[in-house]
């Protein structure tokens, strides 16, 4: 009985220490549910403050990167922006069958090789790209499948609306969106990281003009290339940049294909405006006679003797158009006399012409926004034979772009301004002094009666008072010079009164044809596609065209092209 | 539902009057919410997998009136019957487990399932309800009789247990069981310092298995510093709750959903916080804290020590594994694979939930002459 009731009161204590520790252990299971009753408004409702930031650190990483910033024109044309699309990516991690997986998605993508894709899929990793760039159709047709593992990366691709107009200057970004080329390249990181839209000096409707009226008359001429610039003369600014052939830049992956169409882009890529180095021939003839009437060494009346070539060091210089007399300093420009540049070099001295030719500009790198750059190839040593073959553009060869922009400076009233290829609201004040405004306003008058009445008439756009040189060098070879490989050049300018804009167009190795009677020279080939872009572009710039009778129109080209002295008078070079 | 008469003396009628209606009532509104939710988030799954994208709706169909079947036989039975039932079971478990070493399915570098007559079965779900009950019938049993070596046979049977759920491995399950096995000895008076050192020793094996096993570690690293690794899970789970907001999106409508691996399953609870939103959630969190607390509360008037004892062990594990799933999902802990009770799909899991309920309904129904029944 006693043992019936200890074991009654033992089991009486147990059922208490039992319920009250059953109490303990209900507590802490409240505890835990009201807890997760706490999270769960947490998360839901405070999910910003929370770890789900977390999840949402991919869609931001890829936010960020959609910003990369617009191109447009100096009119705000759109030159370059970004389109979202959506990139497949797969997670071999998360793939239950990489061989279901990679069938099915070869079945909705077919270009994909379905090997490749299993391939991928069956690696280690946790991410590898399948297909760049898809359309939303496509993106559809993957989630469709319902695949685990197949996952989609927002991705921004970059569009050229105006495809290759301006590539050369745009450039064009690569697979990662980073910029490779151009503005795209050096303006990388305002564009992608500071998402600064860049607004461009280029103007797409005369640059769609000068491309056409060049790759028109590269084809005319059987030219193998060709480049042109236009140049504010103000500003620095260039409103076109044109350099062919060129390509589309949405294509250049498929370049990769074959060696012949890597050997194609590499010289459509090339930039002939910045990057190739010519020797322009007699367009240096601007520079000569600039310096020889800025130093002083010639005024317009000087005389030079122009009836034998020249014999130095072994070397023959002669003329093309030869007169075989005593020539005036404006009939040696006018007539592109070589024997008499290459004697007013002599009176200049080597030591006046470099220091000029660096004063221009033309033996540092430009300041033009590009990567793309070349710097001058000059002689050295630089001897008298040089600074007679460099009086008229041979032996120094220099971009497009750097003699355009000391063109510009010669005939501005004589001030240098930096290139730039984006807008500049204001006037610059950075230029500098090369010339003085009397020796530019010479330059301008001889300029004009080029066109006038010299090699350069082909450039004539009647109303617009165009100015220029014509040039015309022999390619360099190995040793010595092709006389059948040109490179034809014309730089000019309008209105020459006052002028506002350079106009530059260089062929490469154009071809003479029967309507300019088996010449390809500068004023044959290079000339008319200033004349075209002048007469065509300058109502879009706002310039007026003028009476070329006018008074005021005549003083441009008023000069006196003083008649030859006799047979030896005049003064002889030293 | 009261198609009964207080005086129909029928086994089902004296059922009907002497269950806790309450408790049905939470775990039926459970049941409705898991079909919904099985009907929402398992076709994405499937389709995934590339089977008949209602093929999980169809199985869960197929599961829950069984489910509701075992709820209703087993808590038809008089505890003596549970008590067998639970031993006999227990040891077929133990074979179970044995064969599933020898024979199971390889999924994932664990040997979990166990192929019966074409079904899969995880048989450590089984293992968990009556091994709780064997447990408190030991327990109980040695109370009754102190010359009966329930301790030792308690310690024995659950070294046995947990060596071969831990060569499974499946240590989510280890921990579950000896978390519920420690709850009955507690309840049982075990003195405090050694319920403390038992605590001790649970925390050692944890360590000891963050330190030894690379998935664990893996687990735990992901949990403590999410830039350590994948995190993909958790992430589409939080981003799933965020996404419901206070009213979800409704029934089906979720988006979220259709990236978590895992959302018919571990993972369900967060489609739910999707769909459902943040108040019919919170419902289901205190569904659940009901079925748990009022169990327990009604424990405390139990005399009979054998079923206070089960029935708290079966309520404690039945909480757990709730608790796990939920924080799991919530990150509030390591993610670990558990099913969340009546809303997960997962046949065996389900019907063992079914038997450990209908187990905590059988012990708790109203019974004239209480005390030493057994």
């Amino acid at each position: 009985m006693t043992e019936r009731i200890s074991f009654r009161s033992a089991q009486k204590k147990a059922l208490d220490i039992a319920r009250t520790r059953l109490l303990v252990g209900g507590a802490l299971l409240a505890a835990a549910f009201l807890v997760i009753g706490v999270r769960l408004v947490d998360v839901t409702l405070f999910s910003e403050n929370g770890p789900s930031r977390q999840a949402n650190a991919r869609n931001i990483a890829v936010e960020k990167k959609m910003d990369r910033a617009d191109i447009v024109d100096r009119n705000g044309i759109l030159l370059a922006t970004g389109l979202k699309t959506a990139s497949l990516y797969g997670d071999p991690s998360i793939i239950i069958d990489p061989k279901v997986a990679a069938r099915a998605l070869v079945g909705v993508l077919p270009e994909l090789s379905e090997a490749d894709v299993l391939q991928k899929l069956s690696s280690k990793g946790e991410f590898v790209w399948l297909k760049r760039h898809i359309t939303p159709r496509q993106k559809y047709e993957v989630n469709r499948l319902g695949i685990p593992g197949f996952e989609f990366d927002e991705e921004e691709r970059r569009v050229y609306p105006l495809g290759r107009l301006a590539v050369h200057a745009i450039g064009f970004t690569g697979d990662d969106n980073k910029g490779l080329a151009g503005i795209e390249n050096s303006f990388n990181t305002a564009l992608s990281e500071r998402s600064e839209r860049v607004t461009l000096s280029i103007d797409v409707r005369v640059q769609q003009i000068l491309r056409r009226e060049l790759a028109a008359q590269i084809k005319k001429f059987k030219a193998l290339g060709g480049s042109g610039v236009i140049l504010d003369v103000h500003t620095g600014e260039v409103l076109s940049l044109v350099s062919l052939p060129d390509f589309d830049p949405h294509t250049i992956k498929q370049a990769s294909r074959s060696e012949k169409l890597k050997e194609e882009f590499k010289n459509q890529q090339f930039n002939r405006t910045t990057l190739g180095v010519y020797e322009l021939g007699s367009v240096f003839k601007i520079f000569n006679h600039a310096i020889a009437l800025e130093t002083g060494v010639a005024n317009m009346a000087s005389n030079y003797d122009a009836r034998k070539p020249i014999r130095s060091h072994g070397f023959t210089i002669s003329d093309f158009h030869a007169e075989n007399r005593w020539l005036t300093v404006p009939e040696i420009f006018m007539h592109s006399s070589n024997i008499g540049s290459a004697k007013m070099a002599l009176d200049i001295g080597v030591a006046a012409q470099r220091k000029f030719l660096t004063d221009l500009g033309l033996m540092r790198r430009s300041s033009i926004e590009l990567s793309e750059q070349q710097q001058a190839i000059f002689p050295a040593p630089w001897t008298e034979l040089s600074a007679m073959t460099i009086a008229y553009g041979h032996g120094i060869a220099v971009t497009p772009l750097h003699a355009a922009a000391a063109v510009a400076a010669v005939i501005n009233g004589g001030i240098l301004y930096p290139t730039t290829l984006i807008r500049r609201d204001e006037l610059p004040a950075n230029g500098k002094r090369v010339i003085s405004a009397q020796t530019s306003a010479d330059m301008r008058k001889l300029l004009r009666l080029v066109v006038e009445n010299g090699t350069g008439r082909n450039a004539e756009a009647p109303g617009y008072l165009v100015g220029g040189k014509t040039g015309t060098a022999e390619k360099p070879t190995a040793g010595g010079y092709k006389r059948k490989a040109l490179i034809s050049s014309f730089i000019g300018a309008f209105p020459m009164n006052a002028p506002r804009y350079v106009v530059m167009a260089q062929l490469d190795e154009p071809k003479g044809i029967k309507e300019s009677y088996g010449y390809a020279t500068g004023g044959w080939t290079a000339a008319p596609v200033v004349s075209q872009v002048i007469s065509q572009a300058a109502p879009l710039l706002g310039i007026a065209p003028v009476d070329e009778t006018a008074p005021n129109a005549r003083r441009a080209s008023a000069i006196k092209v003083a008649t030859p002295r006799a047979r030896g008078q005049g003064i002889a070079t030293n | 539902m009261t198609t009964f008469s207080r005086a129909d003396t029928s086994v089902m009628g004296h059922w009907w009057w002497t269950v806790d209606r309450w408790s049905l009532a939470a775990i039926v509104a459970l049941m409705a919410f898991g079909t919904m939710l099985a009907l929402a988030s398992s076709p994405a799954v499937a389709e995934r997998i590339g089977v008949d994208s209602l093929y999980f709706v169809k199985r869960h169909l197929v599961f829950l009136p069984a489910a509701a079947a075992v709820i209703i036989a087993t808590s038809l039975m008089t505890p003596l019957q549970i008590r067998r039932v639970a031993v006999i079971g227990f040891v077929c478990c133990l074979i179970g487990l044995s064969a599933t070493l020898a024979f199971g399915i390889e999924i994932n570098g664990a040997r979990r399932w166990l192929s019966l007559a074409g079904l899969s079965v995880q048989v450590t779900e089984f293992a968990k309800p009556t091994f709780a009950v064997l447990t408190a019938w030991l327990l109980a049993e040695k109370l009754k009789d102190n010359s009966f070596p329930g301790h030792i046979f308690a310690v024995i049977t659950f070294a046995l247990l947990i060596a071969l759920t831990i060569s499974q491995p499946d240590l989510g399950q280890t921990a579950v069981i000896g978390a519920v096995w420690m709850s009955q000895l507690f309840l049982a008076g075990l003195p405090m310092a050694l319920v403390v050192g038992l605590i001790v020793l649970g925390l050692v094996g944890l360590a000891g298995s963050y330190l030894t096993l690379a998935h664990v570690a893996s687990r735990i690293n992901r949990f403590i510093d999410p830039a350590s690794g994948d995190t993909y899970q958790i992430d589409h789970s939080l981003a799933a709750f965020a996404n419901g907001g206070l009213f979800g999106q409704g029934p089906g409508e979720g988006t979220v959903k259709n990236a978590l691996p895992d959302a018919h399953a571990d993972f369900v609870f967060a489609v739910a916080g999707e769909e459902l939103g943040l108040i019919l959630t919170l419902v289901i969190v205190a569904l659940f804290a009901f079925i748990v607390l009022r169990g327990l509360l009604r424990t405390m008037g139990e005399t009979n020590f054998f079923v206070l004892l089960a029935v708290s062990g079966l309520l404690v594990q039945f909480g757990l594994q709730t608790l796990i799933n939920m924080a799991s999902s919530l990150q509030l802990i390591p993610t670990k694979g558990m099913t969340l009770p009546f809303i997960s799909y997962g046949g065996s899991s389900l019907l063992a939930i079914a038997m450990g309920v209908g187990m905590v309904l059988a012990l708790t129904r109203r019974r004239s002459g209480q005390g030493e029944g057994t």
